[in-house]
Parts: C-alpha cells; structure tokens; sequence
C-alpha cells in the first residue's frame, strides 16, 4: 500500500501544471471550438492524447500512473477534455490496440489521435438495449466483403461521425447467442447508411437512429476473428463504465454543490448550517473519495496486468446514485431560481441520460450480483 | 503508487484466517460470549504469542514495528469472525502510549500489551458520549505533582477485563483543558461495572474513579494540553471498527450470498430474483467503498497523518451506514430463519449495530466531513 507518487510522477505532474499554466484557453474561451482545437493541437504535440497507449502505435507510451495524473491535473483545472473523440479515444483506441492487426493499427490509430476521424458506437438496436446478445442486425460474408442489413438507434454523435464501431450479428442467435457477434468498423459515408436525428430530452441534437440497407463492408474492416465481437465489446464497454465513473467529474460536481451551499440560505440561516444539508454533502464527499480510491484500486490492478471488467460496474453504479441525489440537493438549495436556466438545471436533466448509458443501474447490479457474487442469472 | 497488500501481508492474512477458522469457529464465539467475563484468557494468550497485539508497537519494546495497513488486515480478520477478545482495546491503548508517552512510559507499559499479560483499553468520553473536547467533563484535583480523579466513564470498551485504562480527564474549564492519565486496574478507588451489551461479543462497562491519585509518571503528555492526543487516539479507534466492520459486512454478504444461492422459492433458488440480487450487489459496492477509504486511512496513519481525520470520517460515516444497511438486508434476505437465536447471521447484525455508533456515528462523521471539507 503506497500513496505516494514516485519522484519522476511528481515531476511530471509539475510539467502537467506548467503546461496548463501556459497553454490553457481562459474560461470563456473554453467552449470556443478554434481555441479547443488550438488546445488539442498543443496536446497532441505533447503526445498527450492517447498518451498511455504504447510509442509504436502512435500513443504517448506514459504509463497508467502518468495518465492517471494528467487526467487529474486536467480535470482540476476545468481543462476542456482531452481530444476531441471522446469514444474513440475511450474505447474504440483501445480495442484496436488490443484486437486490431497491425493493418488495421496502422489505419485506424494516426487519424484517430490528430482527431481527423470521429467515433460513434452502434450497439443498441430499437427491440435490443440492455440485452445486446439479442442483437438482429446482421451482416452476411459475400466474398471478401459483409453486407449489413439492420437498425441502430441511440447513437450518439452518429451525424458527425466518420466511423461507427459497430456490433452486428454474422450467425444467428438460435445458433449461436454469443458466438454469432462480430465487429465491424464502417465508414459512416458508406452508400446504404441513412442517419436520423432523435432530438433528447435536453432539446439537443445528440443521438441518432441509424438504417443500414445492403452496406457493403470489406472483412478487412472486422475488428477480431468472426464470432469473436462479444469479447471486444465487453472490454469496450469495461472501458466505457470506467470513463463514465472516472471520480473527477462527481468531485467537480461536488465543489459546485459547496459553493451553492455557501451561498444559500435555509430557514433564514446559512445552508451550511443546517444539518439535513451537512448530513447530506458528508455523505457524498465520502462516496466520491471512495470512487476516487476505487479507480486508483483498479488502476493498480491493471498495472500488474489485468484488463478492466466487471469492478468498472461498481463506479458506474455509484456515479447514477450519487449524480440523482446530488443535482436534486442543488436543486432544492435553489429554490425557485432553479427554474432558470445554469449549470444545474441542466445537470438535474443530464444526468437521467448518464444514468442510462453505458447501462442502466439494474443492469449494473445484475453484473455485480451474477459475475462477481455468483448469483444464478436471471 | 500500488493499492493493494503486499505479498507479507496477504501471508499474515492466511495465517490468521487459517488459525481463526481453527481457534474461533462460531460454536466457540457463542460459548465464548455467553460466558460471564465474554473472554477467552487461552485464546488471548495465544495471540500474543503471535505476536498480534504487538504487530504495530516498536520493536524495542517488544513489538514487530509493523504498522496500520498490516493491522488493518488483523482486524478485518478479527471482524470477520466476530473475534471475542479486547484486541482492538489494547492496541488501541498501545498506541495511544506510542502517540503521547515518554520513552520510559512506553518501555514500561508496552511489552506487557505486547504479550497479551495485561489488557488495555481507552476511557475517553463521559457520560453524553460525545467525541468532542466538552464531552470529556471527569474531574481531576492538583495533588502535588499529580492528580486526583474522581468520576466515571461509562461506555468503555472491555472494561470488565481491563488492566489498564488510557483516561482523558479535565485539568481546566476552558474547552481544550484536558489531560491523559494511565490509570491501573488495581490502583486504590478504580473500580468497574459490567453490564450485558447489543453485541456479546463486544463487552462495555462502566469505570468509576474515586479520588484515584495519579503520579506525574503516569500522565500521559502535558495536562491541558491533551486533546490532539485524545482526537488522534479516536481516529485510530474509529479506524480500527471500520476496518473489523469490513470484515464483519463481508462475512455477512457472503453467508447472505450462499443462502441465497442454496434456498429455493417459486422454482428458484431466491437469488436470480433482482429484489434478492439487488441489495446484495449493493452491498458489494458499499463494501468495495469502505474497504477503499478505509485502506487510504491506514496508509495516512503512517505516512500522511494530516489527512486522517478526513479520511477516517469518510470511512467510519460510510461504514456505519453501509454496514446497518447489510446488517437490515442480511436479516431480511433469510427470511424467519434469520430471526432466530440459532442462525448466525443475527450475530453480525448485532455487530453492526454496536459497530454503528463505536467512536461515532454516521450522523457525526459526515458531519466532521462536511467541516472538514469546507463547510
Ligand atoms: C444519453 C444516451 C446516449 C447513448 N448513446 C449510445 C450510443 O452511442 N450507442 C449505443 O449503442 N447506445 C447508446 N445508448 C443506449 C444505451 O446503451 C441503452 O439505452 C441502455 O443500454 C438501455 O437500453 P434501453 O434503452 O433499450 O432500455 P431497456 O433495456 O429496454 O430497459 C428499460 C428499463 O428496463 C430495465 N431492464 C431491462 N432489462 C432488465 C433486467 N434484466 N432486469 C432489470 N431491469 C431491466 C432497465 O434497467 C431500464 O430501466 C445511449 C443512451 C443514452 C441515454
């Protein structure tokens, strides 16, 4: 058990800080999306976007550790996200590096992190979400290449993407249920794929549903062996649950949530006085140090080697509960200028959809009760 | 950075569960806690031999000079069992004397809590129970270069085996006067009061100190002067239940667990129904929590000690609320048979009461989190 940094991370950490203190656009600024791609380009000089993956596949070679403080160091600045392709560089990067040929390495990863190619996901189907075994839309081997055939909805950023990372179904289901997945990486222009606006309750224009009509896709395309996407997207999505619980964002949350209390009032005192909302910011302080600490604990295994799985529900699980309670405390602090428009108005929305993706809390308690405890499944 | 045990401490932990598993199945707690005394003086004496209650203590007065994160893994096991012994009690005396005595106290002290010949135990906070510098009210006299003590601490941990009491008292009236005395179980106007507990296996009583004299040599730090010492040796006692609370969940998740997998309703065994799963895998979490913050907090014992109030409070808040919660679901999830005297499980439930409110509650500790966290 060692907390401490090693001296080469601190320093690091150092340059992390002086790079921001040189570089980062001013607050206002931050939105701005010629200052952001500015920003990105200054990241990506530093090989800071995808800098844990490995030197020879264009990543910074910074090892987990190094990564960790980045993001931390990042986050406590409100520094815009690293890179621009947040699914791409969360998952699809990492799936490539893991079940990609070198081909494909050599294809897919250079435009990924000069973010000249934007990822979106394909899994959930209209009849298919948290049951994605269930999948149905199928691609059929004609020669050297699949012809997709189906329906993808949810997908988010679908109509600005130029690749989507999908799931489809090459044998079907009643003969082989997880055996009969495949993935496939699809240029988003290909002749056959028609996108769909679905406006959120947000009133933006964020996810999609996607058609896909004889799509012609060459296997060069497929990301693993056929029959062999189950195991690509479980890792994916272990990625996936880990970005959404990383601890940074609750703890930024968290600090807003004190300064609302600092500037609110209760019954005519302070609301930092009054116990039912001291009670209540004690008890997610100490929630969001243990997610910090839990992905540290994570962390620590994969650095002795082993990749995320099914711990990342644990995180995922706690950021739905703690981000509900949270933004309805906000919320009430509030009072009646919670009806205009600020950061937690939006938050009090947001977060159903954060609750969602990635897979619902039921879902999540579902992994934890039947792959960690052993539960029968259900 | 490296969160997780090292291979010494995973073999420390194999070694006390293995002897444990031995020593202390549940037919021994229950015959060990239903006798008069809740004690067990052969097993006792075999945990010093082992070098338990020492583990933390230095070794030039005869302990191992090991440190929190290996004794949080003693406790976790101790709590895993349901452990009948004043463990926690003396190493929490010994390291109040490490924190805040001279050398020649420690070495007169340490190796008989070392070895297990004599039982400590802390008697902080009086009768309103609260771990704050005016909940220590028990008076003291100025007699030569000593003191007086006349009062009585009622909620103090094994105090019906005890042998030596780590007292805080009141030197002055201004909040922070406070001082901390040794007091021995023979001396002259000591005397205890037991009484039967929530939890049999962990036995409280009541000292009661009759114009007790106490020598210069048996102060420990300067009188008025004492409470940083008093909070530090809190934190490390709200520290110690978390982590004996950790062990204790566990073992409670995973008899749940097995219940569930073993008892069948509807057709099914009672686990593939999510109102069964569910609260389950949320105790997972809860456990995956404390385990996290509590593991933080061992290590800021040793090599961060401005961080752990902070850190101590999350664990402890969050530990007592969790650990109820499991105690509730673990009852529930058995149905009646959960409900009766014979099945085991009510005797974690009782621990996890007793647990709740040992060196505070939720209710205080979130909101030593939320002052310490700025508010
Ligand atoms: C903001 C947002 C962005 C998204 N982006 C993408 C994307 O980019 N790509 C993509 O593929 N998908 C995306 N999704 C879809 C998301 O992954 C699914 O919505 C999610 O997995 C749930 O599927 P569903 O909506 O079909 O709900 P359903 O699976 O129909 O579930 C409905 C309700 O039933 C519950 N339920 C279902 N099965 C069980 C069970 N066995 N036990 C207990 N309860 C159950 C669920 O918990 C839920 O509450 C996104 C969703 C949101 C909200």
């Amino acid at each position: 058990m060692d907390f401490n940094f090693e001296p080469e991370e601190e320093a690091f950490r150092q340059e992390v800080r002086a790079f921001i203190d040189a570089n980062l656009p001013p607050a206002k600024m931050r939105q701005d999306p010629k200052s952001i791609a500015a920003w990105n380009a200054k990241l990506a000089e530093q090989r800071w976007i995808g800098f844990s993956w490995p030197r020879q596949e264009g990543g910074g070679g910074g090892t987990l550790v190094q990564q960790f403080i980045l993001k931390e160091e990042m986050a406590n600045a409100k520094a815009p996200p690293l890179g621009s392709d947040f699914m791409g560089l969360a998952w699809v990067g990492p799936a490539l590096i893991r079940h990609g040929s070198e081909e494909q390495k050599r294809r897919f990863l250079p435009e990924l992190l000069a973010g000249k190619s934007l990822w979106c996901t394909g899994y959930s189907e209209p009849d298919i979400g948290s049951d994605l075994a269930s999948l149905q839309t199928r691609a059929d081997r004609e020669g050297d290449e699949y012809v997709v055939n189906g329906q993808k909805i949810w997908t988010t950023l679908a109509h600005l993407a130029s690749w989507i990372f999908m799931m489809v179904r090459t044998t079907a289901e009643s003969e082989s249920r997880y055996g009969g997945i495949t993935c496939l990486l699809i240029p988003m222009d290909s002749a056959g794929i028609e996108v769909q606006p679905i406006p959120s309750l947000m009133g933006v224009h964020s996810f999609n549903q996607v058609f896909f009509e004889n799509v012609r896709v060459p296997v060069a395309n497929r990301l693993g062996a056929e029959g062999e996407g189950w195991k690509v997207v479980m890792g994916a999505l272990a990625n996936e649950r880990s970005g959404i619980s990383e601890a940074t964002g609750m703890e930024r949350h968290l600090e807003d949530l004190k300064e609302l209390a600092r500037r609110s009032t209760r019954g005519g005192r302070p609301a930092t006085s009054d116990s039912a909302v001291r009670q209540e910011i004690g008890r997610y302080e100490a929630r969001i140090s243990a997610m910090r600490l839990n992905g540290i604990r994570n962390l620590s295994k994969q650095l002795q080697g082993q990749p995320p799985s099914t711990e990342t529900s644990v995180n995922k699980y706690l950021r739905g509960a703690l981000e509900i309670p949270m933004s309805n405390l906000a919320m009430s602090l509030l009072g009646s200028e919670s009806q205009e428009s600020g950061k937690w108005q939006i938050q009090s929305l947001a977060f159903h959809g954060v609750v969602i993706g990635g897979g619902t809390p039921n879902i999540q308690r579902n992994i934890i009760g039947e792959r960690i405890l052993g539960l029968p499944k259900d | 950075m490296n969160f997780g045990f090292d291979d010494q401490q995973e073999l420390l932990r194999q070694e006390i569960r293995k002897l444990l598993e031995e020593r202390c199945p549940m037919e021994e707690v229950r015959r060990i806690a239903g006798s008069e005394s809740g004690h067990a003086p052969e097993l006792w004496k075999q945990l010093g031999e082992l070098g338990w209650l020492g583990l933390a203590l230095p070794e030039e007065h005869g302990g191992a000079g090991l440190g929190w994160v290996d004794l949080a893994v003693v406790f976790e096991e101790a709590g895993r069992v349901l452990l009948p012994a004043p463990l926690v009690s003396t190493i929490l005396a010994g390291a109040a004397i490490v924190d805040a005595g001279s050398d020649e106290q420690c070495r007169a002290r340490l190796p008989a809590l070392a070895d297990g010949s004599r039982i400590g135990t802390l008697a902080l906070f009086d009768a309103a129970d609260q771990p704050i510098p005016s909940g220590v009210t028990l008076r003291a006299e100025a007699d030569g270069q000593g003191f007086r003590l006349t009062g009585e601490k009622p909620y103090v941990a094994d105090a019906g085996v005890a042998d030596l009491f780590v007292v805080a008292f009141r030197s002055g009236k201004k909040a922070q006067e406070v001082g901390l005395a040794l007091v021995d179980g023979e001396a002259d106007g000591v005397s205890v009061e037991t009484r039967a507990g929530i939890d049999a296996t962990r036995r409280q009583g009541t000292l009661r100190l009759d114009g007790v004299r106490i020598a210069a040599d048996a102060l420990l730090g300067a009188p008025g002067d004492a409470w940083p010492a008093i909070s530090r040796a809190f934190d490390r006692g709200a520290a110690a239940v978390t982590a004996e609370m950790i062990g204790a969940a566990e073992a409670m998740l995973e008899m749940t667990v097995q219940y569930a997998k073993d008892r069948i309703q509807f057709g099914s065994p009672i686990g593939r129904y999510q109102g069964v799963k569910h609260p389950l895998a949320e105790a997972f979490v809860d456990i995956e929590c404390m385990k996290s913050l509590l593991y933080y907090t061992a290590w800021a014992l040793e090599e961060s000690p401005d961080e752990v109030s902070f850190s101590v409070s999350k664990a402890k808040g969050l530990a007592s609320e969790a650990f109820t919660q499991i105690g509730i679901s673990g009852i529930q999830l058995h149905g009646a048979i959960g409900y009766t005297e014979a099945s085991d499980v009510h005797l974690y439930l009782r621990r996890s009461k007793w647990a709740r409110t040992a060196f505070g509650d939720e209710v205080f500790h979130y909101d030593r989190v939320a002052s310490l966290g700025g508010l």
